[in-house]
């Protein structure tokens, strides 16, 4: 693969039910690219965290893959409230979700270490009022 | 073991996909908290949940899970259904609870995901 390839999607963040939908979406186009399913698979649990936090944190936003010869990168950018304690929020168990959220099977405070398990560099950039942007970058041996 | 397998031990009744009852699954995961399975990762596994909501379907299919059991009869929603028909992963429903269910499998030698303590 000599050029890069970016695919954009828009997480429609009024709805948890149809919440996924983008990263099921990149499954698809990283299998027919011929990646690696060990891969695959850490880059669609990755942004499915992401995806999953944006809809209940944010109000959805708009998600960058980017397939090049040695990475891909996934950004996910929102308008949402911001994150105050970039810290606390990437510890384990720490979560501000509701109860309504909990009751469906999120926050559990595992969302932001989930994303950063899986990939080989997380970088988050958020501003309280304004919005938030994680870049995460998965390597391809 | 096989999925059909899991169905006869759990008494379960298939809700869709019966024709990919022959694939084998290597582990099990049983939780109601989605990003407690999603931390978890292990190639062809069955999920056994009480959760019922479209996300049980969608962590199922990013994780290449191949068989999703909902315990205490829960039945899924027919969106659900569409989901894991397009996504290959096999939903079944047994009258055991959690804690019965995954006693059964893991006694019956799927043993799931050993964590190293101490």
């Amino acid at each position: 693969m000599a050029e890069s390839i970016t695919f954009k999607f828009d997480v429609d963040g009024s709805d948890f039910t149809s919440a996924g939908q983008a990263s099921a979406d990149v499954k698809k186009n990283l299998r027919q690219l011929g990646l690696s399913p060990e891969i695959i698979r850490r880059v669609s649990i990755a942004m499915y965290e992401g995806e999953i936090n944006m809809v209940i944190h944010a109000g959805g936003g708009q998600a960058f893959v980017t397939v090049s010869e040695n990475d891909i990168t996934i950004l996910l950018s929102d308008k949402g409230p911001g994150i105050k304690d970039i810290d606390k929020a990437m510890q384990e168990g720490y979560s501000t979700a509701t109860d309504n959220v909990r009751s469906l099977g999120f926050g559990a405070g595992m969302g932001l270490p989930n994303m950063k398990r899986y990939t080989d560099f997380m970088e988050i950039k958020s501003v309280v009022g304004e919005g938030t942007d994680i870049t995460m970058r998965v390597d391809i041996k | 073991m096989k999925i059909s397998t899991i169905k006869d031990l759990l008494e379960a009744d298939v809700i869709c996909n019966e024709e990919l009852l022959e694939k084998e699954v290597y582990s099990a995961c049983g939780s109601d908290m989605m990003s407690d399975v999603l931390a978890y990762v292990k190639d062809q596994a069955v999920l056994m949940t009480g959760l019922v909501n479209s996300q049980v379907v969608r962590t199922a299919e990013m994780m290449d899970m191949v068989c999703i059991v909902f315990v205490r009869s829960k039945q899924p929603t027919p969106e659900m259904i569409q989901l894991a028909r397009e996504s290959g992963i096999v939903l079944m429903a047994t009258k055991r609870r959690m804690y019965e269910a995954c006693g059964i499998l893991y006694s019956n030698g799927l043993v799931g995901n050993k964590v190293n303590v101490g």
